[in-house]
């Protein structure tokens, strides 16, 4: 799986200051039919943005100038609760997101975000609820990875916290496995004997039918 | 001496392959449950990248969430789920993970079919491409819901990055009413607790309630701990774990069995170990719950009536409230039970085992499905739909009005085309009441089988105690 690096992102961010988005907002279950992990753009927030009979809702976000490619979102608390579909991410990836910032994430969906070269942001929600306003009146951010700050015209500078590790794999778009095979194949193997000790049972499915 | 342990920490350490820099620990994995939907990309991962299986054999494959319930045998109608089902299929070949096929005697819903078949022990550690993987922790396993790449991890290195959980310990004490159900309790703690109240936790459940439960209600109990928000939901294993999985088809057999039953019991809480939250549930005064909103933390006993937004002085629990009034159609002030359903869905890994189906059919016995609701019992597993038979199960529903499916996860996620019309309300025992989560516009009440089954009858929520007294 090759995943895009992020190193710094400037752009408009679409704000959906909604609490408790989850991943079946963003991508509705029926689609999850789909195996394929690219091209799945077009179901993010597929019932928000379009009616039951396929129109477009004008009102949606992501169906107004300038937002319709926005790479960012600022969104309310605990976006991505509910239920561990990665899709949910691959489809944001779809439309070109990026970056989600929010004051609190679904634990899941967080982890999946940095899976796949997306940056999820957590910030104070005072400070979400001030870049939705610039968001609103289509300020442009730059997120700043390296430097962990995120920039826009009409507020000072703001600080992010992330992972030493998952700001490097995501900056060097490093594939997870990859990285864990490299770097633990032999503590496997070691753990493996002495697991193999303490719960034969659990090595003896090989002999099964 | 170690210091005093929780049956999490000795999970945990048990498994550690490495402590990494981040402070997070390379966590091995023993068991791996596969299904149609989650698989797909992790299996086209490892074919990207050159990549075999580390230890084929402790996958587990099944096709679950998009399969048709109405027959079993023929094409499936579906295009997308027929290529669904056969790419799986395909996958557990080219990669030799044991498959179980969608019209063998071995089908059923990942978190029903784990269990019943012995794959699910005490002392491992066993993930699944869906959340509700915190079921299988009622065996006192470590078990959690993983994402699509994470799955070609363990498949690949058979161990995942985790960051440990803090943990909470829910004491269940007193006796539950009659009629009354793991499922009841799971909605009260969920919604004393809230939609968010264990996130980040590891949750416990214990106390003599707990150990007085069957582990049919202890898996509920630990399925419904993702709506909760915790990633991990555990129960010590003791005998009643014990008694269930001796025999089962891969459960250690002989000399093994004793070997494992010795580990076993090491596995509970040492006195004195620290937990970082602590709850305490009196089950005695429980009555049945209800959801009446679109979030499973939204409910209330069936003897309430519908909440005032306004009374609710949490900004944000008001705010969703409301919306989900408006959602919900529902009106603040109404009886629960003056609330009219059109359809019934009995299944789901919450509440679709054996033990489900015969406190439904005990309610539906002798009695007729209400003029125009749709009610569908869809068995957690083929094995579950072939023991419900044998009790003649089968026969009472039917008699009743309710149509009998074969297994699959059907409306609780609304992937196949059991779904909810925009508008239908639905007495149903899954396990999430979202927005959409039955079908586009559909709207979900939570609730225990027997719950459901009294629904149906009446046509609306009601407390299935004036049934069956
Ligand atoms: S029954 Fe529902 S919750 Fe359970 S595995 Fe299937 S879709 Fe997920």
């Amino acid at each position: 799986m090759t995943i895009q690096p992020f190193t710094s992102l400037t752009g408009i961010a679409a704000s959906l200051p909604e609490e408790n988005i989850d991943t079946d907002v963003i991508y509705p279950a029926r689609f999850l039919l789909i195996t394929a992990r690219d091209g799945l753009g077009n179901y993010a927030f597929h019932d928000r943005r379009f009616t039951a009979d396929g129109q477009e809702r004008p009102e949606f976000v992501l169906n107004r100038a300038p937002w319709r490619d926005a790479p960012i979102l600022v969104a309310g608390a605990n976006f991505g609760s509910g239920s561990s579909r990665e899709q949910a991410v691959w489809a944001l990836l779809g439309r070109g997101i990026r970056c989600v910032i929010a004051p609190s994430f679904g634990e899941i969906f967080h982890a999946n975000c940095y899976r796949n070269g997306v940056l999820p942001v957590t910030l104070p929600a005072a400070d979400v609820a001030r870049l939705a306003a610039l968001a609103e009146a289509g300020a442009e951010l730059t997120i700043d990875l390296p430097g962990q700050i995120i920039a826009v015209e009409g507020m000072a500078p703001l600080s992010f916290a992330i992972a030493p590790d998952r700001k490097q794999a995501l900056i060097n778009g490093w594939d997870e496995t990859a990285v864990l095979l490299n770097a633990h194949g032999k503590d496997i193997a070691v753990f493996e004997t002495r697991h193999r000790a303490v719960q034969p049972w659990l090595f003896e499915e090989e002999a099964r039918p | 001496m170690t210091a005093p342990q929780t049956l999490y920490d000795k999970l945990w350490h048990s498994h550690a392959v490495a402590e990494l820099p981040t402070g997070e620990t390379l966590l091995y994995i023993d068991r791996h449950l596969v299904h149609e939907v989650s698989s797909p990309q992790a299996f086209a991962s490892l074919r990207a990248a050159g990549r075999r299986l580390r230890r084929p054999r402790t996958h587990l494959a099944v096709a679950d969430h998009a399969v048709p319930t109405r027959q079993r045998g023929g094409d499936i109608a579906d295009p997308l789920a027929r290529a669904q089902v056969a790419e799986l299929e395909e996958n557990a070949a080219a990669f030799d993970v044991p498959y179980r096929a969608l019209t063998g005697d071995g089908q059923g819903i990942v978190h029903v079919i784990g269990p019943e078949s012995g794959f699910t022990l005490p002392g491992i550690t066993l993930v699944c491409g869906d959340s509700h993987t915190t079921t299988h922790g009622a065996f006192g396993a470590l078990a959690f819901g993983i994402g699509a790449s994470e799955c070609g991890t363990v498949m690949a290195a058979q161990c995942l990055k985790q960051r440990k959980a803090r943990t909470m310990r829910v004491e269940l004490v007193g006796t539950l009413p009659a009629h009354v159900t793991a499922k009841d309790v799971a909605l009260a703690f969920i919604a004393k607790v809230g939609a968010l109240g264990a996130q980040g936790h590891a949750v416990e459940y214990a106390g003599p309630a707990v150990e007085a439960m069957s582990m049919a209600a202890r898996m509920t109990l630990c399925n419904m701990t993702i709506e909760a928000g915790g990633r991990i939901g555990l129960v010590a294993p003791d005998d009643t774990t014990f008694a269930y999985l001796r025999g089962r088809p891969m459960a250690p057999r002989g000399s093994r069995w004793d070997q494992a039953v010795a580990y076993w019991r090491t596995l509970r809480t040492d006195v004195g170990a620290g937990y970082d939250k602590q709850v305490t549930l009196d089950l005695a005064g429980i009555a049945p719950h209800v959801s009446w909103g679109t979030s499973p933390d939204e409910a209330l006993p069936i003897t309430a009536t519908i909440p005032d937004p306004a009374a609710i002085a949490d900004d944000s629990a008001r705010r969703h409230a409301e919306k989900a009034l408006a959602y919900m159609d529902l009106k603040p002030g109404t009886p629960l039970e003056q609330v009219a359903i059109q359809r019934v869905f009995i299944g789901s890994c919450t509440n679709g085992r054996i033990e489900d189906l015969r406190a439904a059919a005990e309610v539906v016995r002798g009695r007729t499905v209400a003029a125009g609701v749709q009610a569908i019992v869809v068995p957690g597993s083929t094995q579950t739909r072939q023991q419900a038979e044998a009790e003649g199960l089968d026969s009472i529903f039917t008699a009743a009005g309710f149509e009998w499916r074969h297994a699959g996860c059907s409306m609780c996620v609304a992937m196949n085309d059991d779904r909810l019309a925009p508008g239908e309300r639905c007495a149903s025992t899954s396990n999430r009441n979202f927005e959409g989560r039955q079908g586009p516009g559909g709207r979900t009440h939570l609730m225990s089988p027997a719950m459901a089954a009294a629904a149906g009858i009446a046509g609306h929520l009601i407390d299935v105690r004036k049934l069956l007294s």
